[in-house]
């Protein structure tokens, strides 16, 4: 019989590879679910990993995308990655996300059309705001009367979309757009445009922004005891309160963090790579960057790794729907194979396996 | 032997990394009390349960009344004639007693027969108790008798305790011990598990000794001293903590009128808790569990604050005030729970020190965590209090409980805090290291230190403290000078018999 026992401690090794593990088996499911769907499971994984970077014919168009699609993952993934070390669920960064580009997209269009250089800022502070605020419903909520945030801030992430349905074609609406919804194009307003910095690269303010993140990120856990403060809340709440943490303000902290930061990746996508505010511009990043934090480890290097690797599989997926005719539907489920497989071979971070006859006990 | 009624024989049981029991092999006579004599994780628990049937054992086989008996599970072991008294019970709060028992019956007759029974039994064996009565009302005494008598319905021929007289008073252990003597009267076998050496000597026939899940001995423990006894258990001499001559000083630490309502529905509210400790000296404080030893550490240590007023720390009122802050002012604590409330389980004693000397060793500057400083300061725990240990980079939860335990009052004392308030501090730590532990503490009084020890050892209490109080339902005796105490007037101050003497307030 297969008995699971528990390890003293958590062993390094084993974190450092379930990643590794999770991904070789969710090609391998993926490649089998690919062949039942008729196509060539070999050249689906290579469509998926291998194209988006080195085909020869479409990389020059698909490479940039890796750090459009990475960035607003990461930016995101980092903050919801602070909260979840301190078992605070914000899994609501969708909506923060959403009410962070209609902010910071709303702060700017009020001043249409100024080509003043402070506009650009002035756009990413209300945009960090309004995630923040968006987030500060479920933080005050459970730091006053005890409601579960993962309900609060989920539930927020549909109240936000139809607030973008509503203001989309409302309150920011095109004035020349003919009556259709959506709002100004911020690819033709230079002041506010979130352009690339390096042609080609598709590196945009938004992806500088992750990188800092992940360094900042990197630092505050690693070093700073306000990160220390937040992993030892998430370890031991009853050890932290004895070490005088304050709870109710690491809750406030870990999700203004992660509101923010899911703010910033809303205003940068709207203003770059969507252009606009539309009703269906926020494409599930918010919800894709909970598995980027998980498969990333929680570790801020490891989300700027996950989120290059979801980035791939989010332009693979759209490259082997046009080449290899799957169904759009096959990729998610291949993205969220990742996160079970991940899930499942974690425990053996904590646990190992011991082959050995059956006990009574 | 014609009067052996369990026959144990090389019963040998491994887990992962550790062997729990190695070969251990005893008899049990008929009538007798046979006490179960170990430290810690010396393999009482596994042994005892391999007896009642909840764990099998790799090896080795049992004999009751000479048949062979290997029980798959307790209900077989039941029905052989073996009963087991928990440590930790397992009663219902809103149901009456009677109900209670009927719930672990196998086939529990009516109600009103049970209750003449249980009335019949508990007038039998002089354990008061009244079937009718709900048992969140009772005391832990109470409810151990209710367990009793689930046990004693069922006509055991043997009877296993397991560390019975943790949660009882002087007085209550005294009742027990009278029903303990009549059941063996009547012929019932008992296997009495405790590390308390007199209550042993006391009470049992024979001693079987365990130490690393080996046997030892078996003695007849009226025959050896305690002293013996304890060597025997350790397996090696130990220095007894001795105190230096030191002068007291003066107030360090002044609780007037501290009350707190119960934190949640299973707490204890603290009742007007007056107290004071001067430097040099150690307040001992005893009491029953659940009579409010963990609320009161949490209203000294700062986890819960206070009205204003009620805890002044040199002086200065800091009722108001967080943990940080009164460590900041030389207040340090030592909470009982070590794995989750001391120490962070799944963090290394690095960042286990940075828990609490953050600040007071300069572990963090301007926000930013100094590892090298933080490993040193593990490094300078582990070396002064002999923590076992691979090194400062272990999680907390590798560690054997008295070594972290160790780690985590070495870490306070390391501190060189002014007050220092202990719940626990040598709660399932073997002998040498509670020893250890204790001479630390009375060293850090020498030096001028005013020290709390809450403590449910009285023997750990007379040993070390200068004076006495006693928890009771959330309320704190007058405390008086040790000296003048013994174990009688102790009980009796634990029973919440507060005015039955004339309170020598010295403070």
């Amino acid at each position: 019989m297969i008995t699971l026992e528990k390890r003293p401690q958590p062993s390094r090794l084993w974190t450092a590879v379930t990643p590794l593990i999770a991904v070789a088996l969710t090609m391998v499911m993926g490649g089998l679910l690919f062949a039942f769907l008729g196509a060539d499971p070999f050249e689906a994984i290579r469509t998926i990993f291998w194209d988006p970077i080195f085909n020869p014919q479409f990389a020059g168009f698909t490479r940039p995308q890796l750090l459009v699609k990475a960035g607003p993952l990461i930016l995101i993934a980092i903050g919801l990655s602070i909260g979840f070390r301190a078992g605070i669920w914000n899994i609501g960064a969708e909506g923060q996300y959403i009410m962070g580009a209609i902010c910071g997209a709303g702060a700017g269009l009020a001043l249409y059309p100024s080509e003043s250089p402070l506009i650009f800022p002035m756009m990413i502070i209300a945009g960090g705001l309004g995630g923040w605020a968006w987030a500060m419903i479920p933080a005050v909520l459970k730091t006053r009367f005890g409601t579960n945030e993962i309900l609060v801030s989920l539930m927020l992430v549909y109240v936000a979309e139809n607030i973008l349905a509503s203001v989309a074609s409302g309150l920011l609406r095109n004035p020349e757009g003919m009556g259709f919804p959506g709002s100004r194009n911020f690819k033709q307003w230079d002041a506010a445009h979130n352009a690339e910095i390096i042609t080609g690269t598709g590196m945009h303010w938004g992806v500088v922004f992750a990188f800092i993140a992940v360094i900042a990120a990197y630092v505050l856990m690693a070093r700073h005891i306000q990160g220390f403060n937040i992993r030892l809340t998430g370890e031991a709440p009853r050890a932290a309160r004895f070490s005088g943490v304050n709870p109710t303000r690491i809750v406030i902290l870990c999700l203004g963090i992660s509101g923010a930061l899911a703010g910033f990746a809303g205003l940068f996508e709207v203003t770059g790579p969507a252009g606009q505010i539309s009703i269906d511009f926020n494409s599930g990043y918010g919800f894709t960057a909970i598995i980027v934090a998980f498969l990333g480890r929680l570790n801020p290097v490891g989300i700027l790794l996950a989120g290059l690797l979801m980035a791939l599989t989010y332009i693979g997926g759209e490259l082997a729907q046009l080449m290899l005719g799957v169904p759009g539907a096959s990729i998610q489920l291949f993205q969220g194979m990742l996160l079970f497989f991940l899930l499942a071979t974690d425990v053996f971070t904590n646990y190992r396996l011991r082959f050995g006859r059956a006990e009574v006990a | 032997m014609a009067d052996t009624l369990l026959s144990i024989r090389g019963l040998t049981k491994a887990y992962p990394g550790v062997v729990a029991n190695d070969d251990v092999s005893f008899d049990i006579r008929k009538g007798e009390i046979h006490a179960l004599l170990g430290e810690n994780g010396a393999g009482k628990s596994t042994l005892v349960k391999m007896i009642y049937g909840l764990v099998a054992p790799d090896k080795g086989r049992m004999e009751l009344d000479g048949a062979g008996f290997a029980p798959a599970k307790p209900s077989e072991a039941r029905r052989s004639g073996v009963a087991m008294v928990f440590q930790h019970f397992s009663l219902f709060d809103a149901l009456d007693v009677a109900e209670n028992v009927a719930l672990g019956m196998e086939n529990p007759p009516k109600p009103r027969d049970l209750a003449r029974q249980i009335r019949e039994v508990s007038e039998t064996y002089g354990l008061p108790l009244d079937p009718g009565r709900t048992v969140g009302t009772l005391s832990a005494g109470e409810r151990q008798r209710v367990e009793i008598i689930r046990c004693l319905l069922q006509d055991p021929r043997l009877l296993i305790m397991d560390e019975p007289t943790s949660v009882l008073t002087p007085q209550e252990v005294e009742i027990l011990f009278e029903t303990l003597r009549k059941l063996k009267a009547e012929g019932t076998s008992i296997l009495y598990i405790s590390h308390k050496l007199e209550e042993i000597r006391a009470l049992c026939d024979h001693a079987t000794i365990l130490r690393l899940g080996k046997k030892v001995a078996t003695c007849t423990p009226s025959e050896v001293s305690a002293r013996e006894l304890a060597e025997m258990m350790v397996g090696a001499s130990f220095a007894t903590p001795e105190a230096r001559e030191h002068a007291r000083g003066e107030t360090l630490l002044r609780v007037e009128s501290l009350s707190l309502p119960a934190p949640g529905a299973f707490g204890t509210p603290l009742r007007e808790i007056a107290l004071t400790v001067h430097a040099g000296e150690v307040l001992g404080i005893g009491g029953v569990a659940g009579n409010g030893q963990d609320e009161l550490l949490a209203a000294l240590s700062g986890e819960r604050i206070s009205a204003p007023g009620t805890v002044a720390l040199k002086g200065v009122d800091v009722s108001r005030q967080g943990p940080e802050a009164r460590r900041d002012a030389g207040l340090l604590s030592g909470p009982e729970e070590r794995l989750g409330h001391a120490a962070a389980p799944d963090m290394s004693l690095i960042e286990n020190g940075i828990l609490t000397a953050a600040r007071r060793e300069g572990l963090v500057k301007s926000g930013f965590i100094n590892w090298g400083r933080s490993r040193q300061f593990a490094e300078d725990v582990i070396a002064h209090f002999d923590v076992r240990t691979p090194g400062p980079g272990t999680a907390a939860r590798a560690l054997s409980g008295g070594n972290l335990q160790k780690f985590v009052v070495g870490r306070e004392i390391l501190q060189k805090p002014d007050v220092l308030v202990l719940n626990q501090p040598t709660w399932g730590v073997d002998a040498a290291a509670a020893a250890a532990i204790r001479q630390a503490v009375l060293d850090l009084a020498a030096d001028g230190a005013a020290i709390v020890v809450i403590s449910q050892d009285l023997d750990e209490l007379m040993e070390i403290s200068d004076r006495f109080a006693a928890l009771n339902e959330g309320r704190l005796s007058p405390s008086r000078p040790v000296a003048e105490l013994d174990i009688e007037k102790i009980g009796l101050m634990m029973g919440g018999a507060h005015d039955m003497e004339v309170a020598h307030v010295d403070a």
